[in-house]
């Protein structure tokens, strides 16, 4: 037997900012109580708002029939899952071994210095966040960076200043 | 006709479809002629086009480099010249380091390709190659075998540049050469063959026995016998058995299997459907990385393909046979790639290992029997039954067979991905196919295996690889990534680095390796820390004192813990340390870093004479201790420097001095 949990205490959930409906659709999409299909749930919620609202937790939990801790600790062990907004630009600098032996700590220090924020963090105005990725699969290129799903291979110091810039100009 | 799907809608019976293709079955009776097969094939796989074709390269890697602006270059090219041409997307041909590679086929002519494509290019390719069939011969990379060899003399055979000499393309045939999202391109190539014979040929037991005799081995780590894996989950009764493809390639370093998957997913699935009929599944999974969209967009089409042409699904070319596939997105847990671990993330919980016994074979998925197999391993399973099992098993060694690809990656020229057969060294991929240290460094170390394997040094270039003889030498198959290193690369470093990745993807769920791999990386820490940041005599003592308990903690690490994952975390420490001692004891009792990689024990200055006041160091300092007029040679406060060495980085005049 679970006993869940409910913090909103009247039984009401307090409906997310992002798409109600499309969040809706979700909750449709899946059947009730089968928990196997948890990491998809919530990996189609993060892909609304970007990351996993804490309600969006809780009512997952409800909808799965199980614990809300169960739901968290999913969301808290994969690195896909983040419980904190993202920034408008999400670089996701890769820490494989390739991009290792290239450099890459230097390209995520300095992504961090210009930045003001360290890996897994967003800057105050909501426009950056740095990711650090175990490796993204593009070795031959190495060091690698994604931008909002957009690849940049064979990176130097200099290209990534360029890089920053240009993203930055961009806003 | 134009699509094999035609066949399928004439009355053919749905069993002898693939065999029509194969020219196995003779369709005439429904108005198919032998000859017309042999046409749409060497239409549809381009052997015999009508028209002009161009592929372009658009793996991942391809992407990185800009593919999509060349791709949609030629389409704008090719409306301006009004011509009817047709643009395809395949996937990568292994030589990443040649990005973008475009191929073009015109009638007639060899089809050749060109490396290092840029948008600017597109115009001269066609004008030069399409309006007047001669070769771009500064951009060629290489020719196929497919026409008269006397046409282009002065472009050299593809498989004769040294790239692709030494390999042996089993499992890569088809990548970058057919567009992987057209399954009539993998028929015509022979695909599903192998499948239909299964189906209408062979009993389960003799499709294990089979593979057995083939020798193929898990290509995932362990290279456990495939066939003997499968025959346990067939002795299990059970209602209900899975069959799972493991895709979550989290290995740092290697990129094969998004390799097959983006550039030969039908390859894959027909190989799941061999193996689930062998062990009675019904039902199979695809467990593929989230970091790999293109990957799974790709297989997410395979599967309607197949499904539509009824390769998939239920009553599979009428024998009687079910299987339906399913992909499930991995969230990011390098631990999930261990069969345990994946099986929890399946099922929607924290992917943490089980203990075994049970094994998956018996007690896996759901609680019924469940067998996991890596990409590369399943890709492998189509050949030896349209080959057959002696052509298989005389590739290779007496006790690994076949072939492996491996990613070639790091500091050297030629990174991409390599097919070799078993046996041969790795001197002959790294300095054959790999063309040697790239920047005129010197070769130094070859890491093997990702965080589970070892680094290696050059006396041990000439090891034929195969299971056995690089365990002996301490390093692992495990999924073929070769990172190359050269001088300036610290192997302590390098030891530090694998250390963090294993602390932050631990499960946590045993002690050894939660606990121990931490103290490992506290240890390593340590001993590369800079005198400066120590402030009692403690921590002095406490360096030598982590040394010597250094080898204990990792063996103990490795006798102890619970999953792959934590028996193998401290390789990397022990293998470094057991052939690069020197560099440990330079760090340890010296204080220096020989490769002055470790940051923290060198001491930046500016070099008086190569100065000249650019003041870029000081704007780039990230503390600002770099102080001086513009103009005026400049000085580092050491007491502030923190040691991250990016006005090194930034110089452009050569003017810091680490040592």
């Amino acid at each position: 037997m679970y006993i869940n949990y409910n913090p909103s205490r009247n039984g009401e959930l307090v409906p997310q900012k992002g798409n109600k409906m499309q969040s809706e659709e979700i909750y449709k999409k899946y059947p009730k109580n089968e928990a196997p299909n948890m990491i998809p749930m919530l990996q189609d919620i993060q892909g609304i708002h970007g990351y996993l609202p804490e309600d969006d937790i809780i009512r997952v939990a409800r909808h799965l029939g199980v614990p809300t801790s169960r739901v968290y600790g999913v969301a808290t062990f994969y690195n896909q899952f983040r419980l904190t907004p993202l920034g408008k630009h999400v670089i996701r600098v890769c820490r494989g071994t390739a991009c290792h032996v290239k450099g890459s700590l230097d390209i995520l220090q300095i992504l961090e210095t210009e930045l003001g924020i360290s890996a897994g963090e967003t800057t105050k105005d909501m426009q950056f966040t740095i990711e650090t990725v175990a490796c993204i699969g593009a070795c031959s290129i190495a060091p690698v960076i994604v931008i909002d799903d957009k690849y940049y291979g064979g990176l130097t110091s200099k290209s990534v200043y360029k890089l920053i810039k240009e993203y930055t100009k961009k806003d | 006709m134009n699509t094999f799907k035609e066949i399928l809608s004439k009355k053919v019976p749905a069993e002898k479809f693939i065999e029509v293709i194969g020219g196995k079955y003779d369709a005439s009776k429904a108005g198919i002629t032998p000859e017309s097969i042999v046409e749409l094939k060497s239409t549809i796989s381009m052997e015999k086009a009508e028209k002009p074709v161009i592929l372009v390269g658009m793996g991942t890697c391809g992407l990185a480099n800009g593919a999509q602006d060349v791709y949609d270059m030629f389409v704008q090219e090719l409306k301006k010249y009004e011509i009817d041409a047709v643009l395809s997307k395949v996937g990568c041909v292994g030589y990443c380091a040649e990005e973008i590679i475009v191929d073009v086929k015109v009638p007639g002519f060899p089809r050749i390709s060109y490396k290092r494509v840029t948008p600017e290019n597109v115009d001269t390719i066609i004008e030069r190659t399409i309006i007047n069939k001669e070769p771009v011969i500064q951009k060629a990379l290489g020719k196929y075998a497919d026409a008269d060899p006397s046409i282009w003399p002065e472009i050299p055979l593809l498989k004769d540049i040294p790239f692709f000499k030494l390999q042996k393309k089993v499992v890569l045939e088809n990548c970058g050469v057919i567009d992987p999202e057209n399954i009539d391109q993998y028929l015509a190539r022979g695909g599903y063959q192998a499948l239909s014979a299964v189906l209408s040929d062979k009993s389960p037991l003799d499709v294990i026995e089979d593979t057995k005799k083939a020798g193929l081995r898990g290509r995932g780590g362990g290279g456990f016998l495939s066939g003997k894996k499968w025959e346990f989950a067939y002795n299990v009764a059970s209602d209900q058995k899975y069959l799972i493809c493991n895709a979550d390639e989290g290995d740092p370093g290697a990129f094969m299997d998004r390799a097959v998957l983006e550039g030969d997913p039908h390859r894959v699935v027909e190989g799941m459907a061999i193996a689930a009929y062998a062990i009675g599944a019904s039902k199979g999974y695809i467990y593929c990385r989230a970091e790999y969209p293109l990957a799974i967009s790709r297989l997410e089409k395979t599967i309607a393909d197949a499904m539509e042409y009824g390769l998939l699904g239920k009553n599979i070319l009428n024998s009687g046979f079910t299987f339906e596939l399913k992909i499930k997105k991995g969230a990011g847990a390098f631990v999930c790639g261990e069969e345990t671990a994946l099986i929890n993330s399946i099922e929607g919980r924290r992917g943490t290992p089980r203990p075994r016994p049970p094994f998956p074979a018996v007690s896996g998925l759901f609680g019924k029997p469940t067998i996991i197999n890596n990409v590369e391993t399943l890709a492998n399973v189509p050949v030896i039954f349209s080959k057959g099992v002696d052509w298989y098993s005389s590739i290779g060694t007496d006790a690994s067979k076949g072939t492996k690809i491996f990613a070639l990656s790091g500091k050297v020229v030629n990174t991409g991905l390599v097919e070799v057969p078993m046996g041969t060294t790795i001197r002959e991929v790294i300095f054959g196919c790999g063309g040697g240290v790239a920047d005129g460094k010197n070769f130094k170390a070859v890491q093997i295996g990702g965080p589970s394997g070892g680094a290696l040094p050059e006396q041990f270039l000439d090891t034929e690889i195969d299971y056995e003889n690089l365990k002996e030498i301490g390093a692992m198959m495990g999924s073929g990534g070769l990172v190359v290193m050269d001088e300036s690369t610290c192997m302590v470093d390098l030891a530090k680095y694998f250390m963090q990745f294993i602390t932050s993807e631990s499960c946590g769920k045993c002690i050894p390796c939660r606990e121990g791999t931490k103290r490992l990386l506290e240890i390593l820490e340590r001993i590369t820390k800079s005198y400066r940041e120590e402030e009692t005599e403690i921590d002095s003592l406490m360096r030598f004192q982590g040394m010597l308990y250094l080898e204990r903690l990792a063996d103990v690490i490795k006798d102890t813990s619970l999953c792959g994952l934590g028996q193998t975390a401290a390789n990397p420490v022990i293998s470094t340390l057991r052939y690069f001692r020197d560099e440990y004891e330079a760090h340890l009792y010296d204080r220096t870093c020989p490769s002055k990689a470790c940051r923290q024990m060198l001491t930046y200055t500016v070099d008086k004479e190569k100065c000249i006041g650019c003041t870029l160091c000081a704007t780039r300092c990230p503390v600002s201790c770099i102080s001086g007029e513009r103009k005026g040679v400049h000085f580092i406060d050491q007491d502030a420097c923190t040691h991250c060495g990016q006005c090194e980085l930034n110089c452009r005049f050569d003017a810091i001095i680490a040592e």
